[in-house]
């Protein structure tokens, strides 16, 4: 797991839950709410799939480590490699 | 005010056999049923009347993810109906629209959606939405039509069994009368078809319709009716005082001129002839209307032997000495919309005032001897009548009635 692929993931996920929204353009380094009409229930919405897709929680208290495409892969990255080391 | 008469000034629905006025009375008058087969959960196929209405007309895809599939119906029927009404949408005061929302029942679908997914998950709970209690408040259809359209007035939904439609209108009535809003969207919806329980619990009951051409699973008053065949789907109509339709020049489709709710008092399930015809004669003293005045009873018959030989016994007492009385159903087209069922069978009967025609029953070949009413319409629409009052009867379990009477609109 690259952190290219770990963002591709974290952006088919949005594709579901945001399924309006043109994700062509993302900004990697740009907060996700400033670039697509995502609210607070929509992270909740991203934390839930990645529960149920993939087996990864996020705690509560990490939920600012999914601001930008690039902090979702630093902070999701080791969890994934995590995941398939076990 | 308390006095204003109140008129329907616009109609948007979605039936099985048609998802605008024009198509749905279109099918009512040449016979043409709704009700198809579906696989649902747990039981496999069912017969269920189905609406085809595109969502993706007033609605993102991000609020059909998030919202109901009853909030999607009382979307597409709230807009329809608006757009129907000529109003000026966007001069119109927003704080002054009310949304009364007649439901049989809400949450039901969300709720199995939700166990099922957990059941996925070894039914832990960690796995459960959060979108489930915004899904499942008893408000949430009437709710997601003020989100849609930005209404910021009053809304609610009126759960009523299958009475529920009427009620609804009722509600509007009310409301107008009482000053509370200028403008009210108010019908019925329903999203049952996506509950298994609902299916379940009619065959247990042994009220479920089959047959092997879902077409005509549905045959209330037919002496081989064998149940409900359950349908999704939505009417709701614009109202308004007459004086502030009249102001703006708008197309008048009915006026309510009459209405009455009451209570059995008896049964969780089985009707009862004798409040169903009390409820009948409320509304027509409401009316200050004979029975003989009354040119179209729309029945509330489902198709199930006792609900429909009870009706017609209430039938025959009321309008015993009425020969110019005739009597529909329109269940046989579409099956039983539930909390739309009142409304959608009112407005595939209000162009009768307009192009003289009654709509008959479908799926009767052979009249159940215990459900022989005077001028039944069966076969062929009846045409060249003159319509200018129509009586809609809408019962429920828990024993509710509800019965409107709209009248031809003469200035």
């Amino acid at each position: 797991m690259t952190e290219e692929e770990c963002k591709q993931i974290v952006v088919k996920i949005i594709a579901d839950i945001a399924p309006d929204e043109d994700l062509n353009d993302l900004k990697d380094d740009v907060r996700l709410r400033d670039q697509l009409d995502l609210d607070s229930m929509d992270f909740l919405d991203i934390v839930m799939e990645l529960r149920k897709q993939h087996g990864i929680e996020v705690p509560e208290e990490d939920y600012p480590k999914l601001a930008s495409l690039d902090s979702c892969a630093e902070y999701l990255t080791p969890k994934f490699l995590e995941k398939q080391s076990v | 005010m308390t006095n204003s008469r109140i008129v329907i000034t616009g109609v948007g629905l979605t039936a099985p056999n048609g998802d605008t006025l024009g198509e749905f009375r279109k099918n009512l008058l040449s016979g043409v049923a709704g009700v198809e087969n579906i696989e649902t959960r747990y039981m496999g196929t069912v017969h269920a009347g189905v609406c085809h209405f595109d969502p993706l007309k007033y609605q993102k895809k991000k609020a059909l993810r998030i919202g109901t599939r009853a909030g999607s119906v009382a979307i597409y029927c709230s807009r329809e109906a608006v757009a129907d009404s000529g109003l000026d949408w966007d001069g119109v005061d927003k704080d002054r629209v009310g949304v009364y929302l007649g439901v049989t029942e809400h949450g039901n679908v969300e709720t199995e959606n939700e166990i099922y997914n957990i059941s996925q998950f070894n039914y832990d709970t960690r796995y459960w939405t959060h979108h489930h209690n915004p899904r499942t408040v008893a408000n949430n259809p009437a709710g997601e039509v003020t989100i849609n359209m930005k209404i910021t007035g009053p809304h609610y939904t009126i759960g009523a069994a299958c009475a529920a439609g009427n009620a609804g209108l009722i509600q509007a009535l009310q409301m107008l009368r009482l000053g509370e809003v200028d403008v009210a969207l108010a019908g019925g919806v329903s999203e049952s078809i996506h509950t298994f329980g609902i299916f379940a619990a009619f065959k247990s009951q042994g009220a479920l319709a089959h047959h092997v051409d879902p077409g005509k699973a549905s045959r209330p008053f037919d002496r081989d009716r064998n149940g409900i065949v359950v349908s999704e789907g939505g009417c709701v109509f614009t109202v308004e005082r007459l004086e502030d339709a009249q102001a703006r020049g708008a197309k008048i489709y009915a006026e309510i001129v009459g209405y009455a709710m009451n209570s059995d008092a008896k049964d969780y399930v089985l009707p009862y002839s004798v409040q169903q015809g009390a409820c009948i004669r409320q509304a027509l003293k409401r009316a200050g209307l004979e029975p003989a005045r009354i040119d179209v009873v729309n029945t509330h018959a489902t198709a199930t032997p006792l609900g429909d030989e009870q009706e017609c016994i209430a039938l025959r007492e009321v309008f015993s000495d009425c020969p110019d009385t005739y009597v529909n159903n329109t269940k046989g087209f579409i099956g039983h919309a539930m909390g739309a069922a009142g409304a959608l069978e009112l407005a595939g009967n209000l162009p009768s005032f307009h192009d003289g025609k009654i709509h008959p029953c479908l799926n009767v070949d052979q009249v159940d001897p215990k459900c022989e009413v005077n001028n039944l319409v069966v076969g062929k629409p009846l045409e060249g009548r003159r319509v200018n009052v129509i009586l809609n009867n809408s019962f429920g379990m828990l024993g509710i009635n509800s019965v409107l009477i709209a009248k031809a609109y003469v200035e």
